[in-house]
């Protein structure tokens, strides 16, 4: 049997430093409260060095020049738990929640993939590190010793089976009674009840713990006491309450400043998304559909209500395919925000990812070449930032009689259009199976459609004045060379927007040369245009 | 024989025949041109040798999915500028989605930078296009950032706005498309802009070497012969003859189609013959298709 644990110490900093890296090499310290009565919770060692403690006021804290001061910030150590969690889950589907800073893991099994434990135990620090944590490591065979080893010993720690008791008698009793971030508000007056009986016993170490008789410490302490000396002498044997993490993946951060610029908010943009890949690789997951929101500062801070209700800003990217590459979503993000700007300062940040399986990156050998996914699409972001959000795409024709009626699609690479695949396969409603025998002709439409004043004789059109296609003889009338028609037609009657038009076939002199166009009568409005050019 | 590319040579006329590293050992290499003595003038160290000149494969053609055509032209080059001009009603819009039609049943990506909005669906469809390759761009439209200065009271001013915004946004467009690479057909539609002229050479200069080495087929539709000598192949379109039924009354008329006469005035796929009388007659050749009307049947 095989337990790890991952204890994470001094959890607010770690929230805050993952968050904010800068601030690794500075005094560091973590304020909790309502102002004006706030409170140091933790500093870092700096902070600790220069002579900041926890439980210091504001007051008392700001007298360290150089200290930098951060509210305690709940948002953060949510999604660091998140991390924590996830960088769990990739080394093993046995994960215990014990606290927000405390992850136990159970690893048997494992060894084979990952290396001996010493090698094992280097892999998660790694992989806590690229996670822009630092976490204590603990490998033992119960998952209580781990958890000792974990809070009592920094760094990596391998207790072989057998030796729990030699390794953690030099940890203080206090490391039995560490209490979590989640009880700091628990009443402990128990357990500085039992460490006050142990103090004058003399035992301050779990080394005279576990060496005290069982029997008597049993007569005096009842069954607390003979769990105590256990956990000392690293004999607990317990199942871990198994936790399942969400596959959800979410990053936020509460700005002390407004952002306004686009250039700082890509700056924090690129660390939460980069944090956010690393989070979906740990757990094999590519985005297929990003989330941004942003909480926008109320336009009058003295108004409570526009506080209670804060407005939101949200976009959404829906990729094509499942993608993992931080610096393409930071580009797509840029684009969208180019072009959607939010209109006011930013407070909060909330980046969140569907997650979705990777797809394969090996294509068949047959397969044709194709725009890579990820390229098209911040090529088709660019392109739409260029010519307007629905003016790229491909088209799709509606089920319908009206002329020129179309939608614009999204332009996709999935799967079924790289493949080879019959033409009906493909589209079974808008092309014909197989190509045509013939070029067809096809009409250059005119958007929108030319206005043409018409002399109709025995109501033929025989005339046309139409300065937009014959500007070499200005308001001149042109004869119709040749015409057929009409070819009547209506529909939608039943709705707001009914049509009815006639349609003519006609050829024009232009300039020089005999030009095909299609005429339409609107048979609502009596107005005559032209729709296009045939060519 | 493949054509011989490099910059060097092309500014000088004159190259290394032999495989000889020039002033090695051996024998001294057999100059073409002046007789200058490559040694001992400074200028000429940079002539690189014809055997280290880089050769450029013949480009691999692609039918246009007109038999016709197919037959006197040998399809639409790879890697390759190709322009399609010719007036309105000329077939410059069939052969152009007769060659999208052929392009996306053969499983290839095409994309459609429509510098006048002209491109209709329907007559796509009927041509056999498939629209789930087809990446079509709609210029014209302002985007939202794009800056609209006040032309109010000048039509003509503000038609040439209009018409330079399509332009630089088809412009752009072409140029992100090229350098994101993956597609079978790339069409540039500039029919019916009135500044297409006054892209300058050095762009489509561009756009060549984007497409150059590439599976591409950069086809560009116009007016009139815009990009020069960039283009690879130089077809011109003009309507032989219209069907008109003239006889038939005008309600029993139909329109059927367009007779259309392809006439490839450049070449650059072939080496071209030395006698001007083979050059009238192979070089410059004229080929006839029929497009069809699709209600004809």
């Amino acid at each position: 049997m095989l337990f790890g644990c991952i204890f994470v110490p001094n959890f607010p900093v770690a929230a805050v430093l993952r968050a904010e890296p800068q601030l690794r090499h500075q005094p560091l310290a973590i304020l909790h409260g309502k102002p004006p009565l706030e409170k140091i919770l933790a500093v870092n060692l700096l902070a600790e060095s220069s002579g900041i403690a926890p439980g210091m006021t504001r007051a008392q804290a700001e007298i360290c020049s150089g200290l930098i001061l951060r509210p305690r910030s709940t948002l953060r150590e949510t999604t660091t738990h998140a991390a924590l969690l996830d960088a769990a889950q990739s080394f093993s589907p046995l994960v215990e929640d014990a606290a927000r800073d405390t992850i136990l893991l159970d690893l048997t099994g494992s060894e084979s993939l990952f290396g001996p434990p010493q090698i094992f135990a280097g892999k998660i620090a790694n992989l806590l590190t690229q996670f822009s944590l630092e976490a204590r490591i603990a490998l033992a065979s119960n998952p209580d010793a781990a958890l000792l080893a974990a809070r009592g010993f920094p760094g990596i720690t391998v207790i072989p089976p057998g030796k729990e008791a030699d390794c953690l008698g030099s940890l203080p009793v206090e490391v039995l009674f560490v209490r979590t971030l989640e009880d700091a508000n628990k009443n402990s007056a128990h357990e500085n009840s039992l460490l006050d009986i142990l103090d004058r016993w003399g035992v301050r170490t779990l080394r005279s713990l576990a060496a005290l008789p069982e029997i008597s410490l049993s007569e005096r302490l009842g069954q607390q006491g003979l769990s105590l000396r256990r956990l000392a002498r690293g004999l607990s044997h317990r199942t871990l309450a198994l936790f399942e993490p969400p596959l959800h993946f979410e990053e936020a951060i509460e700005l002390e400043h407004p952002v306004v610029l686009l250039e700082p908010l890509s700056f924090l943009l690129n660390r939460m998304l980069d944090q956010l890949c690393e989070r979906m690789a740990a757990r094999a997951r590519a985005a297929q559909e990003l989330r941004l929101t942003l909480e926008l500062e109320s336009h009058s801070p003295h108004n409570q209500q526009s506080i209670n209700n804060p407005q939101y800003f949200r976009r959404t990217l829906r990729l094509p395919l499942p993608i993992l590459d931080a610096k393409l979503f930071l580009k797509l993000l840029q684009l969208d925000l180019n072009a959607h700007p939010p209109g006011a300062p930013i407070v909060k940040i909330f980046l969140a990812a569907d997650p979705a399986p990777p797809r394969p990156a090996q294509g068949s050998l047959f397969q044709l070449p194709a725009p890579e996914p990820e390229k098209l699409e911040l090529t088709l972001s660019r392109i739409r930032g260029l010519v307007g959000e629905q003016q790229a795409g491909s088209p799709r024709l509606l089920d319908t009689h009206r002329d020129g009626t179309f939608q614009m699609q999204p332009f996709e690479i999935s799967e079924s259009a790289t493949a080879r695949k019959t033409s009906a396969q493909l589209s079974p409603d808008s092309s014909p199976d197989r190509i045509a025998p013939f070029p067809m002709t096809a009409l250059r439409r005119f958007r929108p459609p030319v206005g043409a004043g018409v002399t109709l004789e025995q109501g033929q059109p025989v005339r046309l004045i139409c300065p937009a296609l014959n500007s070499a003889a200005g308001g001149q009338p042109c004869q119709v060379l040749w015409k057929a028609g009409p070819w009547r037609s209506s529909g939608d009657w039943w709705e707001h927007d009914a049509w009815a038009r006639d349609e003519w076939d006609i050829a024009l002199q232009n300039e020089t040369r005999i030009a095909l166009y299609r005429l339409v009568h609107d048979l609502l409005d009596g107005g005559w245009f032209v729709e296009g050019v045939y060519d | 024989m493949p054509a011989i590319t490099s910059a060097a040579a092309s500014r000088r006329h004159f190259a290394f025949p032999s495989d000889a590293e020039p002033g090695g050992q051996g024998t001294p290499p057999q100059r073409i041109g002046p007789s200058t003595d490559r040694l001992s003038d400074p200028r000429l160290a940079e002539v690189v040798p014809a055997s280290r000149l880089q050769s450029r494969q013949p480009a691999t053609m692609a039918p246009t999915g007109i038999a016709e055509l197919d037959r006197s032209t040998g399809g639409l080059p790879r890697g390759c500028l190709t322009e399609i001009y010719g007036p309105a009603s000329s077939g410059r819009t069939s052969l152009l989605l007769a060659a999208l039609a052929s392009a996306t049943r053969r499983g290839e990506f095409c994309a459609l930078v429509d510098a006048g909005d002209t491109f209709d669906p329907p007559s796509a469809a009927d041509a056999g296009v498939l629209f789930q390759r087809l990446l079509w761009i709609r210029c014209g439209k302002a985007s939202s950032k794009s800056a609209q200065p006040n032309l109010r009271g000048n039509p003509s001013a503000r038609t040439k706005n209009k018409s330079y915004h399509h332009l630089d946004q088809a412009l752009r467009t072409l140029d992100l498309l090229l350098s994101s690479g993956g597609y079978g057909l790339i069409a540039f539609d500039l029919a019916g802009v009135c500044l297409a002229r006054q892209v300058p050479l050095t762009t489509w200069f561009r756009f060549r070497r984007a497409v150059e080495a590439t599976p591409t087929i950069l086809l560009a539709i116009e007016d009139q012969p815009l990009a020069g000598s960039c283009s690879s192949l130089l077809l011109h379109l003009s309507a032989g003859r219209i069907e008109p039924q003239a006889s038939a009354p005008v309600h029993a008329r139909l329109f059927l189609g367009i007779h259309v006469r392809v006439q490839s005035e450049r070449s650059r796929l072939q080496r071209k013959p030395a006698s001007p009388a083979a050059l009238h007659t192979s070089f410059f050749q004229t080929s006839f298709f029929q497009t069809r009307t699709a209600w004809a049947g």
